[in-house]
Order: C-alpha cells, then structure tokens, then sequence
C-alpha cells in the first residue's frame, strides 16, 4: 500500500477534530452556552475559560463548539440539497442525450446559466431578505447555488462515460436509461462527486457564516461562528480574542476540508492532479 | 464569427430576461403593502390610494412588470419608497463608490496573483512553491470579512495607518479616497487572490510543456526569456475567465465588507433597503448586478473568441 498524501492526513485530521468537537456539544459543552453570567464577562482566556469569555459572560470555546455544530449542520443539508437534486438531473439530461433527444438538455444548461448569473452571496442574501431571516432559508439559499455545481459537474462526466463500450455492452443488453445511469455511471463518477461534495461543504461552511454575520442566517440564541464575529466586531478594541477564535476556527475548518478533498482527489484519481486549484472557483 | 456573436447575444437576452422574471416574482412574493409602509403610521386611505396609484402599485402583475423592464431600459428604475427619490440617481452616487472599489481590488488580486502563481510554477516542488501555496490555501479558506476584522485591529487599532472605516466622497480628493478604499479593497483582494494565484500556477505548469515552449527553448532562449516571451501570454487565457468571474464576485461580495467598513456603496444601500423594506430599490441593484455579470461573461467570451479562433467553431 502506498502512502497517503500529507494533505489528506493533515486535511483528515483537522476535519475530525470540528467533528468531534461538534459531536460531543450534543452531550457536553465546558458551560451552558445560553446561561448569562454578566459578573463573569469579558475574561481574557485563562485556564478556566481556555478562549475567554463574551459580553454576556459566555465561554467562548463552548459557543464555538454548539457553532461549529450548526455550521456542519446547515453545509451538510445545504450540499445535500444540491447533490440529491443536481446528480440526478444531470444524470438525467445526459442519458437523454445520449438517447437521441437534447431538449431538456438544453433547458437544464440555460437553467444552469441562470443560476450562476446571480452573485451567490447577494442573491442569498435576497432570497433571506424576501422569506425571513433564519437557518432554514439560509439552508435553502445555500442549497439552491449548489444545484447547479452538481448538476453541470454530473452531466458531464456522465457524458464521457455513455460513450464507452461496457455502456454499450449494457445497453444491448436491454438495460434502460435509468438503470445503466445507477448501476454503471453512478458509480464510476462517485470519485468525482465526492471531491466536490467536500469543496461545496468548505465553501458552505463560509456561506452561512457570511449570511450570520449579516444577520440573516442563523438566529440567537443558537450560537453561530457568523454572529459571534458580528458580534465581536464592535468589542475588537478591548477583547480582541473574541475576533481571533471563532475566524480561525472558520479558517481551520474549511482549510481542513479544502485539504482532505486535494488529499482525496490525489489518491482516487492521479490524472486529476494536474487540475489543481481549478474547481475551488466552482 | 458573426453567428457566433448573434448566438451569444441572444443566450444573454433570454438570461437577462428570465432573470428579470425571477427578481420580479420574488419581490413580488413578499407581503405587505409599499404604500401604506411609506405612509408610516398615518391611517388617511385616501392619501394612501393615492400615493399607491402614484407608484403605479394598482395595476395588474403583467402591466407592473413590463412597466418595470421598459422603464429601466430607459434608465428609469422607479421611485425609492423610504427615499422618495429616482432610484437610478440613488444607485448611480454609490456605484460611484462601489465600481472604483471592485476595480482597485480587482488590480491588487492580480498584481499579486500572477506573479505569485508564476514563480510557484517556475520554482515547482521546491521550498518557494510550496510555501506560496501553502499561503494560498490558507487564503482560499479565510472568510473577507474576518480578515476585514483582522486588517481593522492591525493597521487601525495597532499601527493607525488607516482609519476603521468611513469614505471622505470623491470631492474631499483622489489619493484621500484611495486610501479609504484601501483597507476595504486590500480584504476583498486577498482571498481571491489566493484563489487565482493557484489557477495561475496550475495554467503555467500546463504551458511550460507545450510544443512551443520546447521550440523556445530549442533556439537558445533561456527558461526565463521563454516563459516570459511565450509562455505567459497563454498562461493567461484561463485566467481571464476567473478575473471575469471574480469581478462579478468582488461586487457582490464588496456588499459586506462596504457595511463593515462603513462605505457607502451599493452593499451598504442593498442593506438599508432590505432593512426598510424598500424593495424597488433591492429589485434594481440585484437586476444590475445580474446584469453586469452577464455582460462580463458575454465579454470574456467575445474576447476569447478573438484570441483563439478554434473557440468560434466549438461554440455550438
């Protein structure tokens, strides 16, 4: 067995360590994250209270925790969203394709084109404004923008792939449009999805701390990494650290996942490498 | 190369006219009465009939939205409801702002993302290349308004170079305004820039194997002479692409760091609309901003199509 690239143990790693913290603020955080301790405020990190505390006397690395909580929370179904619609569409219009007819084809990419003319953040932005701030539409905003990326990235490789001769060789076997997309072309591109699958996820994870920075994301009392540096901006001068901890947990979090997905990609498929850096834009 | 152009324009009218219904519609959605918010608490109805037949709010859906998309054809975007001015004045004195602002920062990632991505490519897999990469993909994953915050606390709080925020108006000076624009411009840039450098570097490496770097090579040019002579030039053509994107990108996402930084710009404008429900005023900036992002991909692709004839053919 070869061995595994550095950036997929170091991208590993950092991902399980926010998982971990997430998953253990289901049963305990170091405080209660909604309790006020107003006598207890503005505590510089020490050994019990290892990130300090908020305006409110609140830990600061419990609130992140619950945080990071939310955040996975919200990029899991946003992606989610985006996978379960996008793949099969664009499994769909590409067996079409390839079976004789490209009209829905054709309207799918122009959809796509649609889609990726709004600037994504405004037009989440817009669609929190319209239906109410909160983590729901957040979810949805986030979600919509991901359908297209699955969408696009789907048709396309399963475009490469009905040309070959084992889809041939299934086709004459009578299988019809549907079955050979699940059983020989979903699995032949699941690589794929799954690299970008953890590129949306990180760029995600940034989405909704954007939205609740601006306050339309996630709502209080809910910690969100977006609002405690919302939050936190007006306190810069005096409790810096309230700034420091929850962007670098964002930046730890989504450098983490940006690396595990190279790490992943260089391990499944080796010719991909050469496309480096190219997808983040996606 | 005719066909090619009337193809893609017609691709971008029927974008821009089903993004149009889509804003619309949205909008449209949204409950409450225009009229009776701008009346405020004032319980005249026949003042408020009125202001509504004003503002045009009482005709049918069809007549209100061809009425909206002819009027902005003509540079007429309605009256702001909070404002009660023309909104296309409104948005033309903070794109005065917001344009200035997407185009410094769009220098400052280029100016730093091509050379970095350049001797990241020539220098590959030694200590240089990985280092500037591995800042980059730091960059890729810091949000622009945390590092906003970070500028904030070291150059306005710590060293007092810049002030936190603010924007003196363009009649207040040039270089004073440039460097208000700075520190907004310096947290927009980075992480894209971060972004491109990688592109760059990936779009080098990929040219420095070409036939005619080889060639260059061959007629004694040395690895510098060739890759600036020959190799740069089409190292650039994806990078175009991601600039065009990133334009569009830098001006939407100047909407938050224009609120951190207290810039009156269109962000800031798009805010305090949402926040007061003047939603005429949300529905133009949006249409605009999609527009501009239309054009810009119409113009990428029109200038690749000059650049590399094969593109015209592999259009359909």
């Amino acid at each position: 067995m070869k061995s595994l690239p550095l950036s997929l143990l170091v991208g590993s790693g950092l991902t399980l360590i926010f998982i971990i913290m997430a998953g253990l603020s289901f049963v305990w955080t170091p405080y209660d994250v909604t309790a006020l301790n107003i006598d207890q405020k503005f505590l510089d990190p020490s050994l019990l209270h290892l990130l300090g505390t908020d305006h409110f006397g609140r830990d600061v690395l419990s609130m992140i925790m619950v945080g990071t909580r939310n955040a996975i929370a919200v990029s899991i179904i946003a992606v989610g969203i985006g996978m379960i619609i996008g793949v099969p569409l664009g499994l769909w219009v590409a067996g079409s394709r390839m079976n004789g007819g490209s009209f829905f084809d054709e309207i799918l990419m122009r959809g796509n084109d649609l889609i990726f003319a709004f600037p994504s953040l405004l037009m989440a932005i817009m669609i929190t404004a319209v239906f109410g701030p909160g983590v729901i539409n957040a979810i949805i905003a986030i979600g919509i923008f991901n359908i297209p990326v699955f969408a696009r990235m789907t048709r396309g490789a399963a475009m490469g792939l009905w040309s070959r001769e084992y889809i041939m060789a299934a086709r004459v076997c009578g299988k019809g449009m549907w079955r050979i997309s699940y059983e020989h072309i979903l699995p032949n591109i699941l690589n794929l999805l799954i690299v970008q699958a953890t590129i949306q996820f990180s760029i995600a994870i940034i989405a909704e701390a954007s939205l609740s920075y601006v306050g339309l994301g996630t709502q209080p009392p809910m910690p969100s990494l977006g609002r405690m540096l919302n939050e936190a901006q007006t306190m810069i001068f005096f409790a810096p650290w309230l700034a420091y901890f929850p962007g670098g947990a964002i930046v730890t979090m989504v450098l983490g996942l940006n690396l595990m997905g190279d790490g992943i990609r260089d391990v499944l498929d080796p010719k991909l490498r050469q496309r480096k850096g190219q997808d983040v834009v996606a | 190369m005719l066909r090619f152009i009337s193809k893609r324009l017609l691709s971008l009218f029927s974008t821009l006219f089903v993004a149009t219904i889509v804003i619309f519609l949205m909008i449209e959605v949204v409950p409450g009465d225009p009229a009776a918010f701008m009346m405020g608490l004032s319980t005249n109805t026949e003042a408020a009939d009125a202001l509504r037949a004003e503002l045009g709010l009482n005709a049918g859906v069809l007549e209100r939205y061809f009425g909206w998309v002819t009027g902005m054809l003509s540079g007429d975007f309605g009256i702001s409801y909070t404002y009660r001015v023309p909104v296309s004045g409104l948005i033309f004195d903070r794109m005065l702002v917001s344009v200035p602002l997407t185009v410094y920062a769009l220098i400052l990632s280029t100016v730093i993302a091509i050379p970095v991505g350049v001797i990241a490519a020539s220098r590959r897999g030694t200590a240089v290349d990985t280092t500037l990469m591995g800042v980059a993909q730091v960059g890729v994953a810091v949000p622009n308004f945390w590092f906003a915050i970070l500028l904030v606390l070291l150059f306005s709080t710590s060293l007092q170079w810049f002030s936190a925020g603010g924007f003196p108006g363009w009649e207040a000076g040039f270089w004073l305004c440039l460097k208000s624009l700075t520190l907004p411009a310096i947290s927009l840039a980075l992480p894209q820039a971060a972004i491109l450098s990688r592109v760059m570097r990936s779009s080098v490496l990929e040219v420095m194997n070409e036939d005619y770097m080889r060639t260059a090579r061959a007629k004694g040019l040395s690895e510098r002479q060739a890759l600036l002579r020959h190799g740069l030039r089409n190292a650039l053509i994806p990078v175009l692409t991601i600039l065009g994107l990133q334009f569009s990108f830098l001006l939407a996402g100047g909407i938050i760091i224009e609120s951190i930084f207290s810039i009156p710009g269109l962000g800031r404008l798009v805010f305090q609309s949402i926040a007061q429900r003047d939603l005429i005023v949300v529905k133009s900036v949006v249409t605009l901003l999609v527009m501009a992002v239309v054009m810009i991909t119409f113009i990428v692709d029109l200038a690749y199509a000059v650049v590399d004839p094969r593109l015209r053919e592999g259009s359909n």
